[in-house]
């Protein structure tokens, strides 16, 4: 049921980008920022947990859930650590995929040639 | 061929373009990106089956997906996915890590600094800024409203 969920919520998502791909002038970059923005202010906000709760990865997956994790760090470190927390807490949760998009990003980019269009 | 006025040239013109694919595109961002993250959902199971508590085994998850992402846009396959599912392959985790990749290895020319490393963040760039940027306010919000 995980799994089923999992795929329905997280295609949903995707789908909202794609109707504003092709229904306005945003490149997927615009999405992708938009995308994160939009789960730092919901996360910040509480509503994006209920859709976390229900959809699992198909929420976390996103990069919106990227965003809520940012968000949910910075809330929790100001919880426990008052002030510093409120500026550690969002990258201390975020900071895996950050090390390692940075890390596997750097690597491959050496490591393999673009590939001709075709 | 004869002359045709501006009006009928647009209607040609009109008639020529392919029209935009709207619901199968729709459709396969559905699918594509459900499929990514039913694959984010099976190593999150699988983490937590390990024993992992639930904030390590999310955190492994974005890694694992971002080396996927990133090892699939080195090989040329992530495009191709890209081609198919539309937002559905860039909107997931692993779509960040392949915008983080593609510009890197473009720009490969101009050297490992201003080539590489600092075209890597193209996109990386505004995403942590707003991402960063954001979390330090929703903190610095939490404290205000909610007290020390």
């Amino acid at each position: 049921m995980d799994y089923v969920k999992a795929f329905i919520v997280g295609g949903l998502i995707c789908v909202i980008g794609q109707i504003l791909l092709d229904n306005t002038k945003l490149t997927p970059a615009h999405i992708l920022v938009s995308f994160l923005t939009a789960g730092v202010v919901l996360g910040g906000l509480g509503l994006y947990t209920p859709i976390v709760e229900f959809g699992g990865a198909g929420a976390t997956v996103p990069i919106s859930g990227f965003g809520y994790a940012l968000s949910q760090g910075a809330i929790e470190g100001a919880g426990t650590k008052g002030l510093l927390g409120a500026f550690t807490g969002g990258i201390e949760a975020a900071g895996g995929g950050i090390a390692a998009v940075i890390l596997f990003g750097y690597v491959v980019a050496l490591v393999f040639n673009p590939k001709t269009k075709d | 061929m004869e002359k045709l006025n501006k009006k009928e040239y647009e209607k040609y013109v009109e008639g020529k373009i392919p029209k935009p694919t709207y619901v199968k595109n729709i459709i396969m961002a559905f699918l594509v990106g459900g499929f990514i993250c039913t694959l984010g959902q099976f190593i999150l199971n699988y983490l937590l089956s390990l024993g992992l508590n639930e904030s390590s085994a999310a955190s492994f998850t974005s890694i694992a997906l971002v080396f996927l992402g990133s090892l699939l846009t080195g090989l040329g396959i992530y495009d191709k996915i890209g081609k198919i599912g539309g937002a559905g392959a860039s909107v997931p985790i692993t779509g960040f890590a392949n915008s983080i990749v593609s510009p890197a290895m473009e720009f490969k020319r101009e050297g490992f600094i201003f080539g590489v490393a600092s075209k890597m963040f193209t996109i990386a760039g505004p995403v942590l800024v707003y991402g960063i940027g954001g979390s330090v306010i929703v903190g610095l919000l939490t404290l205000l409203f909610k007290g020390r």
